[in-house]
Formats: structure tokens, C-alpha cells, sequence
């Protein structure tokens, strides 16, 4: 009985990673042909030069860098300043609480497109147009709704006599908040880091609509301008080698930190 | 080591509501005293003015002969345990006791000194070096008065500490708090809402009600001579028994008997109704009371309706008729001691060894030199000082 429902989870388990594996696969596979259009899903003659002409091209080095850079940034401001509203929000009284809140919520449900038209004319007004500021920004907020949300309700469960305790023991509020709630808190602040990573990295719209060149464009844009070794080739094989390897930090990312990252989501859901 | 003294404390909160009102108490150097009260008596808010967690809306907190009102907690060299203990979950027990030495950037040989110090003297060095929530709840309890004696404080507060643990490791940790403060001498300010602690621990007790101070006395005081009915009814478990008392002739006529007017009566005009308390340890059966004691009591028959044997005590319970008036008064007198209001019944405590049948009618000795008249509108005890 046991080992059947052991065997049914084992196979339904297999299915779903089937599932979510095979465009990685694929693309895999796609990666280390040497003509992209030779059919048959396993290569007829492996090669890594399409990883070596990435690498190779200024375009993919420059986008791997603005990426990185712009990602990054994006999210220590957007947890630092997660972390401030949200401590306010679950700590002090203040009126507009709800009105913070409920205002987060509402800049998160916009679809990003309807945005791209304003801030294009907004940004080349203010000529931050093809910057990285200019997609700090709107990276920044769109995650910090969700990154509020998430790190109040941690904040939410810290018992406030912790703190209370710490400023008897001697802390200044400072302290109190870095040494007792900053700790306690850890978790929902790695979650709410993470998940505005993924979405600074994975963007596209943004990164295609406020760019124009090699200065700002990330990754998942640059993908688009690819030409490949000569202008005449498809770069099909070219752009799957790229994309995995834009794939990897996020990979990486999720082992490390996928713990953090359920009990991010689940906090609150369940007491205890 | 500081003496504490509140001068006229009032909170008043944004709701206008008023949690503790013009409240004066000398706290002296190295003395144990307890703040007791029902809940939402103030108390708890009372400690967390001395604190320094709740502002002062008026009058002053002293702590050493300096005014504190304007300080932050951490400058007030004060020790809290909490209720819920507020140990640092993410910091082993070792860490949690040193927790007040870091802050104060003590070298880490002194920290490591005193924390072995203090993890001695309440026996847990094993745990060191485990994390609060592996914790029992006793231990707990322990790590959290270590983080408060490690370092030297002027005084120790302490917010219902006992009371999320069970009955039996309650007692045992209560006899700890005491040995404890009896050897380190240090001025400890002690909330709780369980009499038996307050009885037991405090070298003075401070009795509040409505955030109004009643009375603050040692514990034998508060028991034998308390000023009003609120104090009358809250110390004494069982509590005293309250019963409507017409004065007649220069006698006093109680539901079962009548008694001579007690001498050190006064300013209780002749037909007045008055409230009279007396101790359910005030009561026995008539023949197991020796005859030379019999003379200082009264005697009256009455039917035990039920009894009630523990082991080493015995209760028996009878019900009674209080008029109307006399009977709202006590009702709100409950609803302020946090019981519930019910019939009017006498509580008399019995001898263990007497078997009693429920439903009996059996002849009761009581001790009139304790018994107290009150007057049922202020609730004052007119008869304080005389009652032996």
C-alpha cells in the first residue's frame, strides 16, 4: 500500500519535472549544436563555440553587466526601504496606514505595459532615458508592494515585547531594531530580496522599452539584438547558449535559498 | 541598588482612558513589593511607567533620588522579566544572558565571567549553549531573570513572570524569585494578579483598583486590617464572606444572629445598613470549639447546603438573603474583583476531620472580635484598628 503510494507520488513527481525541465533541456540541447537548424532534438556534433561567441561578443558582456549591476541595485534599495515601511507599518499607528497599504497593492496589480508609454516621455524629459537609474526605478516599484507585504507580516509575528526587552537591556531603538528584529526577520527579508532579483533580472518590457543602447540594456533585451557570428546565420543555437547562461544565478539562487523562500511566502499562513 | 518612589503617577491614555490615577508609593532600598489588582487594574501599566515602556502623563518617577521621567528604558538601569519571558530566539541561552554586557561593550572575559556567574546561580550551565526554543518552560523562565541579574542593576521589574507556567512549577519558581532576591538585596518591583504570590513573596503589597492605590501594607496588614471592602474581598482565598448588617438597638443584626455593638464603632448611626466581613476561618461548628473560646463568639444554626472536603481543608457553603440594595452593591463589588456575582452564600471553613452531610443542619461557632463592619457607599472599614 505504501510502497504504491510511494510509487504513484515518484512517477506524478517525474511528470511535473518532465514538464518544467524539457524547454531548459531543449534549450540545452539547442545550445551545443553546431547548426541551428539541423533537426532531431539531441545534436549531431556537439560544440561549446556558441558559448565561446557569447562570450566573444561585447553586446552579451556589456548586457550581462548592466543586468547584474541594475538587478542588484534594484533590490538593496528596494528590501532596504521594504524594511523600513514595513516595520512602521506592523510597528507604529499612524493614519494612511491603510492608505499606504491598499496604495501598495494597486501599483502592483498595474500591468507593467500600460506604464511603458508615461515613463518613456517622463524619462527622456528628465534625460534619464537609457540609464541605469532609469530602470532602478521602476524595477524598485514594482517590487516594493510585494516586498512590503511580505516583511510586514513578518514583522507582524516578531513579539513586540522583544523589543521592548532590548531597550530595558540597554539598546537604542537603533539597536533594538538591528540587533533583535533585523535577525528575527531575516528570512522574509531574503525572500522579499530574492523575489525582486528574479523580477529585475527576468524583465523584459522594461528593459527593451527604456533602452536604446549598449549603456543600460540588460540581458533578456539584448537576447533580442542578437546577430550571432555573421549577420546572415540564424542565431537560434547562439541566443539558447545566452539565455542558459543568464539562467544559471537564478538556479543557483533558488537551491541556495529555497527554504527562505517557502517559508517567505507561507508566513503568516500558518501560526507556528 | 536604588530606592524608587513614585510621585502622583496618572496615565491617561488618547482615549481618555484613565489607567492609573494619582498613585504615590516609596519603594525602599532592597525591598520586595508587590503591585496586585485584579486586571485592568493598572498595574502592568503601573511598572511600565517605572520603565520607562509607557509615558507618564503626570507626576514623577524617582529612581535613586533622580527623576527619570525624561529617560529612555536603557537609561534607567532597570532589569524587566516579562510575562512571556522576551527571550531573543535567534541567540543561544549563553548569548541571551550576555545580551545586556554587549550592549554596555564589556570585554568579553568580564561577560564571559559573569554570565558563567549568573548561569551558576540559577543551575544552567548545561544549556548554555541551546537556543531558547529547546527550552522548558521553567528554563525559560530561569535564562530570562539570568539576562536580568547579569548586570547590575539598580532594580528588578517583574510583569506577571509565573504566570504561563503550570500550578506546581509555579510554586517551585516562586520560592527561586524569593531566595533569589533575599540574597542579592536588590529593590524588586513585582506585578502579579495571583494573591498567593503577592501574600508569600512581597515584604510590602501595593492593592489597586481602577488604577486608584487602596492600600499598602505588609501582607499581614492587608489581611488583618484592610482599609476598605475592594481590599477586604481581594486578599483571602477563599475570599471574605460579606453580609448585610443592621445596626438595631445597639446590637448588630446579621442574617443568622445578632451581635453586640463592637466598641470601637463609630460615626454609624442607629438603623443604618453596613456591610459586615468576616473570614471564612472565622467559622467552625460549635462543639469542636473549645468552651473557653465560645465565650468571644456567637453561635446560630444554619443548613450546610454544600461542602466541599480538600484533604487538608474542609468548606461548607450556605446560602443566605441580602436586601435588594445591599445586594447590587456587592454585585458591582464582584464584578470588580473579577468574580462572578451569585446568590448570596456564607463560605465557612470547617474542621477536615468532621464529616459533615451536605443538606444538614448543623449548630456554627463564629469569632465576632474578627469580624469588620464597612460602609456599604465608600466601602470604607469602620472598624479598622479595633478588629484583632
Amino acid at each position: 500500500m505504501r510502497l504504491r503510494a510511494n510509487l504513484g507520488l515518484i512517477i506524478a513527481a517525474c511528470l511535473i519535472v518532465m514538464y518544467a525541465l524539457f524547454p531548459v533541456v531543449w534549450m540545452l540541447m539547442l545550445s551545443l549544436k553546431v547548426d541551428a537548424q539541423s533537426p532531431g532534438f539531441f545534436p549531431a556534433n556537439w560544440t561549446l563555440q556558441n558559448y565561446l561567441s557569447v562570450f566573444r561578443s561585447g553586446l552579451f558582456l556589456s548586457a550581462l553587466r548592466n543586468s547584474v549591476g541594475i538587478s542588484l541595485i534594484a533590490t538593496v534599495l528596494s528590501v532596504v526601504l521594504a524594511t523600513f515601511a514595513a516595520y512602521a507599518i506592523a510597528r507604529l499607528d499612524f493614519s494612511g496606514k491603510k492608505l499606504v497599504l491598499s496604495m501598495a497593492l494597486a501599483i502592483a496589480m498595474f500591468p507593467t505595459i500600460s506604464l511603458v508609454p508615461p515613463l518613456f516621455e517622463m524619462w527622456r524629459t528628465l534625460g534619464i532615458y537609457d540609464t541605469w537609474l532609469g530602470l532602478i526605478i521602476p524595477y524598485m516599484s514594482f517590487t516594493l508592494p510585494l516586498s512590503i507585504w511580505t516583511l510586514s507580516a513578518f514583522f507582524r509575528e516578531i513579539p513586540w515585547e522583544l523589543e521592548q526587552a532590548a531597550q530595558v537591556d540597554g539598546a537604542t531603538p537603533w539597536q533594538a531594531f538591528r540587533k533583535v528584529i533585523v535577525p528575527l526577520a531575516a528570512p522574509g527579508v531574503f525572500t522579499a530580496g530574492i523575489l525582486t532579483f528574479f523580477f529585475a533580472w527576468n524583465d523584459f518590457v522594461f528593459g527593451i522599452s527604456l533602452t536604446a543602447s549598449e549603456a543600460a540594456r540588460p540581458v533578456p533585451a539584448a537576447l533580442a539584438f542578437f546577430t550571432g557570428e555573421s549577420f546572415f546565420t540564424q542565431p537560434a543555437a547562439q541566443i539558447a547558449a545566452a539565455s542558459l547562461i543568464v539562467t544559471i544565478p537564478v538556479i543557483i539562487l533558488v537551491l541556495l535559498f529555497q527554504r527562505n523562500i517557502v517559508a517567505g511566502l507561507t508566513s503568516g499562513a500558518v501560526k507556528g | 541598588m536604588a530606592a524608587i518612589a513614585l510621585r502622583n503617577l496618572v496615565k491617561r491614555y488618547a482615549d481618555d482612558f484613565l489607567a492609573v490615577d494619582d498613585v504615590s508609593l516609596d519603594i525602599a532600598d532592597g525591598e520586595f513589593m508587590i503591585l496586585v489588582g485584579p486586571s485592568g487594574c493598572g498595574k502592568s501599566t503601573l511598572l511600565r511607567m517605572i520603565v520607562g515602556l509607557e509615558d507618564i502623563t503626570s507626576g514623577d518617577v524617582i529612581i535613586g533620588g533622580k527623576r527619570v521621567n525624561d529617560k529612555a528604558p536603557r537609561e534607567r538601569n532597570l532589569a524587566m522579566v516579562f510575562q512571556n519571558y522576551a527571550l531573543y530566539p535567534h541567540l543561544s541561552v549563553y548569548e541571551n544572558i550576555a545580551f545586556p554586557l554587549r550592549l554596555a561593550k564589556l570585554p568579553d572575559a568580564t561577560v564571559r565571567q559573569k554570565v558563567e556567574h549568573a548561569a551558576a546561580m540559577l543551575e544552567l550551565e548545561e544549556h548554555l549553549h541551546r537556543r531558547p526554543a529547546q527550552l522548558s518552560g521553567g528554563q525559560r523562565q530561569r535564562v530570562a531573570m539570568g539576562r536580568a541579574i547579569v548586570r547590575d542593576a539598580d532594580a528588578f521589574l517583574f510583569d506577571e513572570p509565573l504566570s504561563n507556567l503550570d500550578a506546581k512549577l509555579r510554586g517551585q519558581m516562586r520560592t527561586e524569585i524569593a531566595r533569589m532576591q533575599r540574597r542579592l538585596g536588590t529593590t524588586t518591583v513585582y506585578v502579579t494578579h495571583d494573591q498567593t504570590e503577592a501574600m508569600t513573596l512581597g515584604d510590602r503589597v501595593a492593592v489597586l483598583r481602577r488604577g486608584v492605590l487602596q492600600q499598602c501594607a505588609t501582607p499581614r496588614e492587608l489581611y488583618e486590617q484592610p482599609v476598605n471592602l475592594f481590599v477586604a474581598g481581594f486578599i483571602g482565598s477563599p475570599p471574605m464572606n460579606l453580609l448585610p448588617a443592621r445596626l438595631q438597638g445597639g446590637r448588630v443584626e446579621l442574617p443568622f444572629l445578632s451581635i453586640p455593638r463592637p466598641p470601637g464603632l463609630v460615626g454609624a448611626p442607629e438603623g443604618k445598613l453596613l456591610v459586615a466581613g468576616i473570614r471564612p476561618e472565622c467559622f467552625n461548628r460549635a462543639e469542636s470549639v473549645d468552651p473557653a473560646a465560645r465565650a468571644h463568639g456567637a453561635t446560630f444554626r444554619a443548613v450546610l447546603d454544600v461542602t466541599e472536603w480538600l484533604g487538608n481543608q474542609q468548606y461548607g457553603y450556605v446560602p443566605f438573603e441580602a436586601p435588594a440594595d445591599l445586594r447590587a452593591q456587592l454585585d458591582s463589588l464582584a464584578a470588580d474583583l473579577d468574580y462572578e456575582a451569585r446568590e448570596p452564600q456564607l463560605v465557612i471553613s470547617l474542621d477536615p476531620a468532621a464529616r459533615v452531610a451536605e443538606g444538614e443542619t448543623v449548630e456554627l461557632w463564629v469569632d465576632t472580635a474578627k469580624l469588620y463592619l464597612f460602609d456599604p457607599q465608600s466601602g470604607e472599614n469602620l472598624t479598622r484598628g479595633t478588629v484583632l
